[in-house]
Order: C-alpha cells, then sequence, then structure tokens
C-alpha cells in the first residue's frame, strides 16, 4: 500500500451531558420552595450562619443543617464581573453582568445576571432586586428569577456588612437553646 | 516525618507548550517523560513506579486517560497512580511523587503532567450546569474576575498593575524555549488596548490555552547522582485545601493559602520569603494575582504586594531582588494540568543551575506554587541546591 493520505488534524466531536439529577433530603424543600416562589437557605446551629442554597451541610463545621430561613429576594452585590468572552453552547449573548449577591438575611452569596442598568453602572454595595420570570413558567430553578435590578437605594458599605453579618451569628450561637424546634424563621 | 532525602535529578518538558493539533496525549506525556530520563541518565528500567496528574477529564472529554497513557509511560506492570487537584494538580502530583520516596515505598518515580486544551475548550469544561445554581458559563475568568476587584478595592492599587505583569512575565518567556507565547513587542499600552474578556481582565491579561507536559525523575538519595547534572533537594513540601464555597470565605487571600505557606516556611525555616528565597515560580493565571500571592504568601504585606511588582522587584530584566517566573509563568504557558508541576520543575532547574538564558544568578533556593478550584487546592515545595 502506497497511498498518500492527507494528514487529518481535527475532527469536531462534541459531547452532550444529560444528567437526572435526584435531589437530596436538604435540597428538596429549597426546590419546592423556589419552585413556590420562594427562597429559602439554612441556618447553621454550629457557626449562626444562614447558607444559601443549602446543601445540608455546614462547609465549615461539617455539621447537618436543618432549620430552613426563608430569605428575602432583594441583596446586595458583594462582587461581579461583566463577561465579554462568547462560550459555545451558552444562551447568553455577551456583554453580560454576573454578581455575587448576599441575599438578605443570608450569609453566603449567590451568582445571577444584573440587568435593567449601563454595565458600568454595578458596583460593589449595590442594592438590587429579584426580577421573576412569570409565574407559570416557574421550574425547581433559581433561573426563575430571571436576573437582579438595581433598587436605586444608597450603597451599602460592605466591610460593615459584613461585620454586622458576623455579629448576628455570633449571636445566634449564644442565644440558641438546645433542642430548638425547626419551625421556619424569616429573614 | 521520615529524614528520608528526595532528590530531583531529571526534569523534562514539552519543547514547547503550544497547540500541538500533530501530537496525541501519549505522544505529548512521551516526550516529556524521555527529556527527564535523558536528564537523569536513566531509562525506563529503572524507574519503579509511575504517578500522573492532569486536571478535569472533560478538559479533553477522555475520561481516565492515564489508563491509556501507561503503556507510553512505561508504566507495564508497574503501579500506576492518578493524582487530581484541579488546576494545583501538576503541584500535588509532583508531591505525591516525593512522597513515596519519602516513605521508602519506591526509590526512583516517573512523575508527569499534561494537558492537551485544544482537545475541547476549557471555558465550557469549567461551566458545569449545576440543578441548584443558575448557569452563566463565564469560565475560570468570570470566576476570579471579582475576586481581583475585591482585591484592588482593598489595596487602593493602580488600575494598571496587571498589565505591568502581563509585560513582565510574557518579557521573560522571550528567555524560554518552553514557553507557549513569544510576544516580543508586547508593551504596556499593547495589554491595555487589548479586548476586555471579563472586567477587569483583559485579554493579554489572561493565560493562553496550551497543550504540554512536563514530567520529573526523582529518587532517594542513594540513587541521586544517576545524572551528568547535580540533583536539587527538596526541602520543604505542604499541601492545604477548603470548600469553594462558605460564608464569607475570604477568597483573595485563602485561609488554605496561608495556613499552606505557614506551614512550608516553617518546614524550610524560612522567616522571610522575600529575603531567604532568590526565586519563585508562582501559578498567576491571570496577571492580578501576581501581587494577590505576593501578599498571601508573605513576600509583602497586606495591601503592599502590588508595590513589588510595580517598582521591579519582581522581575528578572530589571535585576529584581526576587524575580517571580522567570519561564514566563502560567501567564506565557498554560497546559492546565502541566502547569503546577511546570512551576515545581522550573524551581527544581533554577537550584540546580539548568535554567539558561532565565537562570537567576546563583539561585540555591526556590519556591514551586500551584493553586486550583476556586482558589481552593494548593499545593507548594520549597527546593534547594544544598541537602537539606
Amino acid at each position: 500500500m502506497d497511498i498518500d493520505l492527507d494528514p487529518i488534524e481535527s475532527i469536531a466531536v462534541p459531547i452532550y451531558h444529560h444528567y437526572h439529577a435526584t435531589s437530596a433530603k436538604a435540597i428538596t424543600p429549597f426546590l419546592h420552595a423556589i419552585k413556590r416562589g420562594e427562597l429559602m437557605g439554612h441556618l447553621s446551629s454550629a457557626t449562626g450562619k444562614v447558607l444559601f442554597p443549602p446543601l445540608g451541610a455546614c462547609p465549615e463545621s461539617g455539621e447537618a443543617t436543618h432549620e430552613p430561613v426563608i430569605l428575602k429576594d432583594s441583596g446586595t452585590v458583594i462582587g461581579f464581573t461583566t463577561v465579554h468572552l462568547p462560550i459555545p453552547g451558552s444562551k447568553l449573548v455577551p456583554p453580560f453582568t454576573v454578581a455575587n449577591i448576599l441575599l438578605d438575611g443570608a450569609d453566603q452569596t449567590c451568582s445571577h445576571l444584573i440587568s435593567e442598568c449601563e454595565l458600568g453602572d454595578v458596583v460593589i454595595g449595590m442594592r438590587v432586586q429579584a426580577v421573576w420570570r412569570p409565574k407559570d413558567q416557574w421550574d425547581y430553578s433559581l433561573e426563575n428569577i430571571e436576573y437582579f435590578k438595581p433598587t436605586g437605594e444608597a450603597l451599602v458599605d460592605v466591610d460593615e456588612l459584613k461585620q454586622h453579618c458576623l455579629e448576628r451569628a455570633k449571636l445566634r450561637v449564644k442565644n440558641r437553646v438546645k433542642g430548638n424546634s425547626t419551625e421556619v424563621h424569616h429573614a | 516525618m521520615s529524614k528520608n532525602r528526595v532528590a530531583i535529578c531529571g526534569v523534562g518538558q514539552s519543547a514547547r507548550y503550544q497547540t500541538k493539533l500533530k501530537c496525541s496525549m501519549a505522544g505529548l506525556v512521551r516526550e516529556a517523560a524521555l527529556a527527564a530520563l535523558a536528564d537523569a541518565g536513566c531509562d525506563w528500567s529503572d524507574i519503579d513506579a509511575l504517578i500522573i496528574g492532569k486536571a478535569p477529564d472533560m478538559f479533553e472529554g477522555v475520561v481516565m486517560p492515564e489508563a491509556y497513557l501507561a503503556e507510553a509511560l512505561g508504566g507495564v506492570n508497574k503501579p500506576v497512580i492518578r493524582v487530581h487537584t484541579a488546576g494545583s494538580v501538576g503541584g500535588s502530583t509532583a508531591m505525591v511523587a516525593a512522597s513515596h520516596i519519602k516513605s521508602g515505598l519506591f526509590r526512583r518515580v516517573l512523575t508527569v503532567a499534561f494537558e492537551k486544551q485544544s482537545e475541547s475548550n476549557a471555558h465550557w469544561a469549567l461551566s458545569p450546569s449545576m440543578p441548584f445554581r443558575p448557569h452563566f458559563n463565564s469560565g475560570a475568568g468570570g470566576m476570579f474576575a471579582p475576586v481581583i476587584r475585591e482585591y484592588m478595592r482593598r489595596s487602593g492599587a493602580p488600575d494598571d498593575v496587571g498589565c505591568h505583569v502581563a509585560v513582565k512575565d510574557r518579557r521573560h518567556a522571550l528567555r524560554n524555549p518552553h514557553a507557549h507565547l513569544h510576544l516580543p513587542d508586547i508593551d504596556l499600552q499593547t495589554v491595555k488596548d487589548s479586548p476586555m474578556l471579563w472586567e477587569p481582565t483583559r485579554f493579554l491579561e489572561s493565560c493562553p490555552s496550551s497543550d504540554g507536559a512536563c514530567a520529573m525523575v526523582m529518587s532517594c538519595e542513594q540513587l541521586a547522582d544517576s545524572g551528568k547534572n547535580p540533583p536539587a533537594w527538596i526541602h520543604a513540601m505542604a499541601m492545604r485545601s477548603e470548600p469553594s464555597f462558605y460564608p464569607w470565605r475570604e477568597e483573595v487571600s485563602p485561609l488554605a493559602s496561608r495556613e499552606c505557606a505557614q506551614d512550608l516556611y516553617a518546614q524550610a525555616g524560612i522567616t522571610n520569603p522575600r529575603r531567604d528565597l532568590d526565586m519563585a515560580e508562582v501559578y498567576v493565571p491571570f496577571s492580578w494575582f501576581e501581587p494577590i500571592w505576593l501578599e498571601s504568601l508573605g513576600f509583602a504585606e497586606q495591601g503592599e504586594g502590588w508595590r513589588l511588582t510595580l517598582d521591579g522587584s519582581t522581575s528578572l530584566d530589571e535585576n529584581g531582588d526576587i524575580p517571580w517566573n522567570c519561564s514566563g509563568g502560567v501567564l506565557s504557558s498554560n497546559p492546565i494540568g502541566a502547569s503546577g508541576m511546570i512551576r515545581f520543575a522550573e524551581a527544581a532547574l533554577q537550584v540546580r543551575g539548568l535554567a539558561d538564558k532565565r537562570q537567576v544568578d546563583g539561585a540555591k533556593k526556590a519556591l514551586g506554587h500551584a493553586y486550583g478550584g476556586h482558589s481552593q487546592f494548593f499545593a507548594m515545595w520549597i527546593v534547594g541546591t544544598d541537602k537539606p
């Protein structure tokens, strides 16, 4: 055989992953809550901090968390970036701004989009409010919130906010009564 | 800890960390392994075990590549161990290899780390959809950009410190034939004019997507003089990790980073890393991570790291007192899984006096550093010319 074949340097072989996720004990109430338009966190009894989303264990102490806390759908921008780079398979068209948002009452940020403002207007400490999709589109997903928009309230000093939250957490641990009920708190 | 000393007798790298469409993964790792064996004066039969590292399998779409790479690395009938700690994996793989010598289990091992980014798209691979989080596809750059912005807020550093790092590391890369990016005309304005990718990170402030492999031969003290070149000696090693998300996690200078460095310096008897070390190869995939790690690793006071960058202290071209990333760093070559091992290997080359045009004169003690995941996995070592 003396065939002069052209070299094949690259062929596209797209790979798709379609998973069926089974939600664990802690995620189930969170997903049911988000489907009815509620944001549910968990209070860690070990640290007094409110985790969001609640994955069932406190990453700092390793202890299981049980106490649900319903959070408000408003919060503060702790960090953000504006993405200009398109990524294959993404439904989002750049530029768009992704922020780490501390929901009011939570101690852990969640990522979400910021919209209804100029890209350059987003700053650390900006107050934002969730904009929900129409109710008939709600699913077991945080994407029921389409994005967050600025409220126009005064900027928050994030260092003071952190201090306030850490003191609040300390106080919760101090005031904790043994055998506390698992009633739902409202932040 | 056992007193067994560990020597790095051989270092091998891809001839160039560029996009290598014509080379298979097996070819990549073999090229680096053969170079390391030659440096160590060894043959495949001299190796007791094979320690392989790479970052997530989605970067190539090949699951468990170590299974098929064992033959290409002479691993038939030998112990083969795969290590994975995200972007820090090259560093932790070197440490796993060294630990097996230190324990006395093996006398000489070959360790290899690699990535072939051209097989897939790392931004896609790093943006998986999760059932309980919104899906934004912003990749590693999108994950680290808010951390950079927070560093800028706290330190009050001038906006163009990152651009200075980008120029400095690319100029270092011109001294290194292995570096992916050779940009002889780069200057501050070119970097500033390059497109914004993830604000505040520009295109030229980001690492490239590279293919390549790095390998080392390590041995116990009795076998340390196998090659014609002197070995490097491991003085200290430390590894730490922490969860990616928890309330008020310190993301600019993670606890795991600070504690890993403290442990490392205590082992090596280092009290002032800027004074006690001759150079450092530190994982800087986005330019601003130079000042961020200068502070976290104790080379500068908090909020002051950017001053070392601006005054040339970390530049080989400006005869800085503590050159960082003489190889051009991750900013000039980023075969992700290999990037940590390249840092460790470059530190070893420096203290062996084998770093050619990028050699720091008289370097006797150097730091190799890697981090990965959500700034959550850390691996560091200190190597020296002299026995510890």
